[in-house]
């Protein structure tokens, strides 16, 4: 961010024009929980504040419940850790806010999730319309066939942008921290790049289509210390502009770039046997990790979970 | 001392030990050799046939007149005419009118079933798809004989085709105008290369209806003969031979496409993409050359169909030569077949026998080269993921 121009800034504002429209009807409907906050404690966000509420979610795979119960309402500008062990349904909580789990034909998902104020999962709302404001990035790099700079250009040219490609492209990348290493070579296929690169081309790819809040699941799992340091720093600064979903398994990462950490944990179900995932705690992450509420919390953070 | 430091069930260790049973490894010997065999005389028999194709098809090159095989003279083999244009243009001819059937055809089908069909839905569809590769070639000859050229098109007509045809150029003016008109409207810097793009693909895409359009009304006008004779056609053998090659291009070309990854899809949805975005932007360009082995292993299937081609060709053993559709035409298949049917068949002139073999060296020759070509890029999407 430090040394993007001017220029660049007034490149990226141009994706958002034709978000005016719709954030004008938005308002509307963001009135209802800002008349719901009178009742609920102070350090609850509410309004514009608010970007997602999620009450009772539940999501199922077919008849099997992978996850309950989870509550979280997430502030705007925050970046929020999902920790938890593996299998407990963090990937999909998270796929489930931007719809991503509609392209599974067996997940179905149960609960409220509003964003903004805006039911997801109404049924006149278009998934496509959804993902283009909240992106992602997936715990794996894949990098689509084609040339790094149409890989970057990719979503801005599926949204319709056809002017400005260059400078969006080239402030994606930089802000990737991809910039310097793939300047010269943009037009070279995307394959070639080494596995770190390629997660920072998907992070880039991600911010080029400008989204207000993105998701990423394991982003830094496949990287070295270094490029892991560098996706930190790059979600710091970018904070300003976006709200930040990240699964994690690394609890250190966790505690050190977020502002909010839920911990999800699995249980059998007696019903049916499955061991089904749940939210235990949603809570300050400065909280969480000295002074967790609940003893499963402690538990895993201490390393003493079973 | 040492006795008891040395546990009792260890006896020395020496090499006897290791080897193992004597029988156990006869045994693996033996099964070894059997398959081996097994193989050996697979591929022997492989070897003994190209030997006596090429053996045979040497006679002929070397003794054939070589003025009387290239000439558009027509193919009677039986009066020591083998002019080979005669039946390579005819193999061209309904190779290329397949290819426009099955690929199409294929391809979208395996498109829809790998991308938009439900587990369902694909459930009951391949099936059914499998049943058509399965429908004997034989079938199909009388298929394309009794219906695809006469009765069809008598039932549509002729004019309403030249009105259709119209249609087709007026939309296309109107669109390409249009499109035109946009394009000088807009400053500079606009991507042109997407409307010229567009343009291009409406263009091959009337191109291709007014081809269709053309080779229907051409059959309607020489539908009364068929009513008469009930002879074949080029062009009627070739949808036939086309519908035996969409299962072959489609299953290929599934393949292909479901081997890109899921994950390329996600990613692609993720940056708000539509499916058809989708499928077009990634899936496609990361199964072409999968796509590209389907079409050749396609064209080297529509080659060398023979059964068809000898039923609804329309030629018995020796044709004119011809580069229209619509005539009857002998492929280098129905050539070979037609001449090596009955008992007394291959007699004539010295080299009729001969010229058989030298036919299929030809073919086998292309499709071989077809063949190795479509490993190619098959090999290619394998590597890539
Ligand atoms: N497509 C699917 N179909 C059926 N079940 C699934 C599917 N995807 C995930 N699950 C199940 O849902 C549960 C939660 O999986 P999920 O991938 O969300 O866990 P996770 O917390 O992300 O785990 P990890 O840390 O290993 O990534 C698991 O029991 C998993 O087996
Ligand atoms: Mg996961």
């Amino acid at each position: 961010m430090v040394n993007v121009t001017p220029s660049v800034q007034d490149a990226l504002k141009g994706i958002r024009v034709d978000e005016d429209a719709t954030t004008a009807t938005d308002e509307i409907a963001i009135t209802v929980p800002t008349a719901a906050a009178s009742s609920t404690p102070q350090d609850e966000p509410s309004g514009d504040d608010l970007v997602f509420d999620v009450s009772e979610l539940s999501v199922f795979y077919g008849d099997f419940r992978a996850v309950r119960d989870v509550n979280m309402k997430i502030r705007r500008n925050e970046i929020t850790a999902m920790i938890g062990p593996s299998g407990c349904g963090k990937s999909t909580v998270l796929r489930s806010f931007n719809r991503m789990n509609d392209l599974i034909p067996t997940a179905r998902v149960a609960g409220n999730l509003l964003y903004r104020g805006v039911d997801l999962y109404d049924e006149r709302v278009d998934p496509v319309e959804v993902r283009r404001r909240i992106g992602m990035v997936f715990q794996k790099p894949n990098p689509f066939p084609k040339s790094i700079y149409d890989n970057v250009a990719y979503g801005p040219r599926v949204a319709g942008r056809k002017k400005g490609l260059d400078e969006v492209v080239e402030s994606s990348l930089r802000k990737a921290a991809l910039w310097d290493e793939v300047k010269d070579r943009l037009q070279d296929s995307a394959i070639g790049l080494s596995g770190g690169q390629q997660q920072r081309l998907s992070i880039a790819r991600a911010i080029a289509v400008d989204p207000e809040v993105l998701l990423m699941d394991e982003p830094c799992s496949a990287l070295d210390p270094i490029a892991t340091a560098r996706i930190e720093e790059l979600m710091a600064e970018i904070k300003a502009e976006y709200t930040i979903l990240i699964v994690t398994h690394n609890m250190q990462q966790a505690a050190r770039v977020s502002d909010r950490t839920a911990f999800f944990s699995v249980e059998l179900d007696e019903a049916n046997d499955r061991r089904t995932g749940l939210l235990v705690e949603y809570t300050d992450t400065a909280k969480l990790f000295s002074n967790p509420d609940d003893e499963r919390t402690e538990n895993y953070i201490t390393g003493r979970f079973g | 001392m040492t006795d008891m430091t040395i546990r009792p069930d260890r006896a020395p260790l020496t090499v006897d030990v290791l080897a193992g049973p004597v029988s156990r490894l006869r045994k693996e010997t033996a099964i070894r050799w059997f398959f081996f065999s097994a193989a050996l005389v697979s591929i022997g028999i492989s070897i003994l046939i190209i030997w006596s194709l090429v053996n045979e098809a040497w006679t002929f090159i070397s003794q054939v007149d070589w003025s009387v095989t290239w000439g558009e003279t027509g193919w009677f083999p039986r009066r020591g005419l083998y002019d080979m244009p005669t039946l390579l243009v005819a193999s061209l001819i309904v190779t290329i009118v397949a290819m426009f059937v099955a690929g199409p055809l294929g391809l979208g089908s395996a498109i829809y079933l790998s991308e938009y069909a439900s587990r369902r839905t694909r459930s009951i569809l391949k099936p059914v798809l499998e049943v058509l590769a399965g429908v004997p070639s034989v079938v199909l000859g009388f298929f394309a004989l009794f219906f695809i050229s006469p009765q069809l098109i008598e039932r549509i007509g002729r004019n309403g085709w030249l009105v259709i045809g119209a249609l087709i150029v007026l939309t296309y003016v109107a669109l390409v105008a249009g499109w035109a008109r946009n394009l000088m409207k807009r400053e500079a810097g606009t991507p042109v290369s997407v409307q010229v793009q567009r343009i291009l693909m409406l263009t091959l895409l009337v191109a291709g209806a007014l081809v269709l359009v053309w080779w229907v009304n051409g059959v309607a006008e020489t539908a009364d003969t068929f009513a008469v004779k009930r002879s074949g056609q080029l062009a009627a053998a070739a949808v036939g031979v086309g519908i035996l090659t969409i299962p072959l291009v489609a299953s290929i070309a599934e393949d292909a496409l479901a081997s890109v990854p899921r994950e390329l899809r996600e990613a692609s949805a993720g940056l708000g993409a539509r499916k058809a975005t989708t499928t077009t932007q990634v899936v496609l360009p990361a199964a072409v050359s999968g796509i590209v082995a389907a079409f050749i292993i396609g064209i080297s299937r529509a080659l060398g169909e023979t059964m068809v081609v000898f039923m609804a060709g329309g030629a018995a053993d020796a044709s004119q030569f011809t580069s229209s559709p619509f005539d009857g035409g002998l492929t280098m298949t129905a050539g070979m077949a037609s001449l090596a049917t009955g008992t007394d068949s291959v007699v004539g002139e010295g080299l009729t026998f001969q010229s058989l073999y030298f036919v299929g060296m030809v073919l086998f020759l292309l499709t071989l080269f077809l063949n190795v070509v479509a490993g190619r890029f098959v090999n290619r999407v394998r590597e890539k993921y």
